[in-house]
């Protein structure tokens, strides 16, 4: 939660920049292009992978009917993550970032996280392999896959372009970091959560067994060859980049499998949408994946990119999809498990609500506010004016995201209240049996 | 155990290392007949602007690069980019011109796969946004006092700017401390092998007024 907070308020102060009003200016250590990359890298590591570890650590063991390896392993690894974490603001506010998109995680900290990985998967993968099921269900599925990937995409990603492989070939290589993060470990780990809390939590089965293995192998066929659509007309030779736009593509086929079945799933429980908030967030996210995927397929095509690369047409794309799909995903996760972690019920249940109105609100509006400024900038560059005019006019689509990104702040902060007072409400015998009868879900 | 292990072998290790070999070790091999530079290589051929930054800034210029030659060449670079790697200049500005848009006429010539293939590149800095214009031609459009004012307080040169202020690149006196130097010689030499024609007719930006 820190480390969500640290990235929201990063990337707060950043978006600020763009209307001349950094809070910060001359203050070396906290100079934009440093927050920014705390921005992004803590959204992804601080903030996603903590969640994720921790939805994790909540499913294996109720999926395998085994514990993990070790509890005291699984604390080793939570302080040692956020021991990496830490040095990773710190060696990046202190001029030390990679100049590796997603991969700025300073030097001397990815040997760290490598071990830390290997640990975690020692611990994670541990009762998967032992156990006694009959048949592993498609979340596992998705885990294990993503143990796999994780390991050998940070690698790549971190070593190949930075120690070996220079310029436009070193290029390929971190556009499928930049892309396999996403979809080799946000990715996965984030269905594979979806495929254990969804069917839980509408106390029903998912849809359709079959679909969800064709979403599988679909994913994991299609997802790596991607990575090069990030650097489409650029010098990287060609046949790589027709490559990356057909294997994008044809994703979309997986992207429709998976959310049909999940809406298959909801078929005859759709009141659950109004009734429980975790699904609400878990649905919302849906959609708000649907719409991305469906977007992917439109911008990495040769025809968008002349007008929509560099601009913030990208930028609005990545929002929606770490937050509005993965973050949104978290906080019905947190939404589900925090009272179980507490042992008490939610104190303030309308606060939550608000809490979902204040994020969905926030979000939709910068995703489009910065999807509009995208087209503006784009035509502005093809049209040859000076380019002067089009940071012009991008002035009133920044102030819109930085209005957004306030209000986002404050959703967020109404959420940390809920979680705090829960927390510190007193444990009595009304409410653990209140908290024992929404465990029975 | 076993038929999930092999399923798991060929979902997470196989799919990657295709994914790996078609979309990133097939460009390294096609790119491999291009001989790879390394900075001192690339440092024996010094741009104007360099020699133009000794007679700006003499005295900084001797106490922290020496004389103008090609070791000292190679030093600035260095600097320069580990400090615009530092700053993550990269996130606002890319490096490569894409033959679509009209790029060619704001920028300059279409990147070619061979102007990265030097241990500048190491780790390559493409970018993926465009706050502020591109810099892989940016070679001799400004000169150098110009960058050094743009660094001191962007709106100085360019009044739309959002680029911050970099202070710490420069002393009490205001004059440019060593990264403010190996930054400015660092983007002056961005573009500078493109000998063809003065990059300079290409700044359309310049051609239309302002900065």
């Amino acid at each position: 939660m820190a480390f969500f907070a640290t990235s929201l308020l990063g990337g707060l102060a950043y978006a600020m920049q763009f209307n001349n009003l950094y809070p910060l200016s001359g203050i070396e250590w906290l100079s934009p292009g440093r927050v920014r990359m705390v921005h992004t890298n803590m959204a992804a590591y601080g903030f996603i992978a903590n969640a994720f570890i921790g939805g994790m650590l909540f499913a294996i063991p109720r999926l395998t009917r085994q514990p993990i390896l070790s509890d005291r392993l699984g604390w080793v690894i939570f302080g040692a993550w956020q021991l990496f974490m830490t040095l990773t603001i710190g060696g990046q506010l202190l001029g030390y970032g990679q100049g590796i998109e997603w991969g700025e995680t300073p030097m001397f900290v990815d040997p760290l996280i490598i071990v830390g990985l290997v640990l975690l998967v020692t611990n994670l993968a541990t009762p998967i392999l032992r156990t006694q099921e009959q048949g592993l269900y498609v979340s596992l599925w998705y885990f294990l896959a993503a143990f796999a990937w994780t390991g050998l995409v940070y690698f790549m990603g971190n070593y190949l372009p930075q120690f070996w492989v220079p310029g436009t070939a070193g290029a390929a290589i971190t556009g499928l970091f930049i892309h396999d993060l996403v979809g080799l470990f946000v990715t996965p780990i984030g269905w594979g959560l979806m495929y254990f809390f969804v069917p839980l939590l509408l106390r029903k089965p998912i849809w359709s067994h079959a679909l969800s293995l064709i979403g599988f192998w679909g994913l994991a066929f299609f997802y790596p060859m991607q990575g090069v659509h990030h650097f489409l007309y650029s010098p990287i030779p060609m046949y790589a980049q027709y490559g990356a736009v057909v294997a994008t593509i044809a994703v979309e086929i997986v992207v429709i499998t998976v959310i049909v079945n999940f809406f298959g799933t909801l078929h005859g429980r759709a009141d659950a949408i109004r009734g429980n908030l975790a699904i609400r967030w878990f649905y919302t996210g849906m959609i708000m994946y649907a719409l991305t995927c469906f977007q992917c397929a439109f911008q990495v095509t040769l025809t968008f990119q002349k007008i929509i690369h560099f601009t913030d047409w990208v930028v609005a794309h990545a929002h929606m999809v770490m937050f509005g799909v993965f973050g949104f995903w978290i906080m019905g996760l947190i939404i589900e498990l925090w009272p179980r972690a507490v042992g008490r019920p939610w104190a303030t249940p309308q606060l939550l609500t608000l809490h979902y109105w204040f994020t969905l609100i926030g979000l939709v509006l910068m995703v489009i506010d910065l999807t509009a400024a995208g087209l503006v900038q784009g035509f502005s560059w093809a049209a040859l004016s000076h380019w002067g005019e089009s940071v012009v006019a991008s002035m009133p689509f920044w102030w819109v995201r930085s209005v957004a990104g306030l209000l986002i702040i404050a959703g967020q902060g109404l959420f940390f209240y809920a979680m705090w007072a829960t927390a510190r409400q007193p444990s009595t015998l009304a409410t653990r049996a209140a908290v024992a009868v929404a465990q029975r879900v | 155990m076993e038929r999930f292990g092999a399923s798991f072998l060929i979902a997470g290790v196989l799919t990657f290392l295709l994914g790996f070999v078609l979309q990133g070790l097939l460009p390294v091999l096609t790119l491999r007949k291009l001989p790879i530079a390394s900075v001192a290589e690339i440092a024996k051929t010094i741009p104007p602007e360099f020699h133009q930054l000794a007679e700006d800034y003499p005295d900084e210029f001797k106490r922290y690069f020496g004389e103008v030659n090609p070791t000292s060449f190679a030093h600035a670079l260095e600097v320069g980019k580990a400090n615009y790697i530092a700053e993550a200049c990269w996130h606002c500005h890319s490096q490569f011109v894409r033959p679509v848009s009209k790029e060619d006429l704001r920028f300059g010539p279409v990147s070619q796969p061979g102007e990265y293939q030097n241990m500048m590149n190491l780790p390559h800095l493409f970018g993926t946004r465009r706050v502020g214009p591109d810099l892989i031609r940016e070679s001799g459009k400004h000169s150098n006092d110009w960058h050094v004012a743009h660094f001191y307080d962007p709106r100085s040169v360019a009044p739309y700017s959002v680029m911050p202020a970099y202070p710490w690149f420069f002393d009490e006196q205001r004059r440019p401390t060593e990264r403010g130097l190996a930054l400015v010689a660092y983007v002056q030499w961005l573009g500078s092998w493109v000998t063809q024609v003065p990059a300079t007719i290409y700044n359309v930006d310049a051609l239309q007024g302002g900065s």
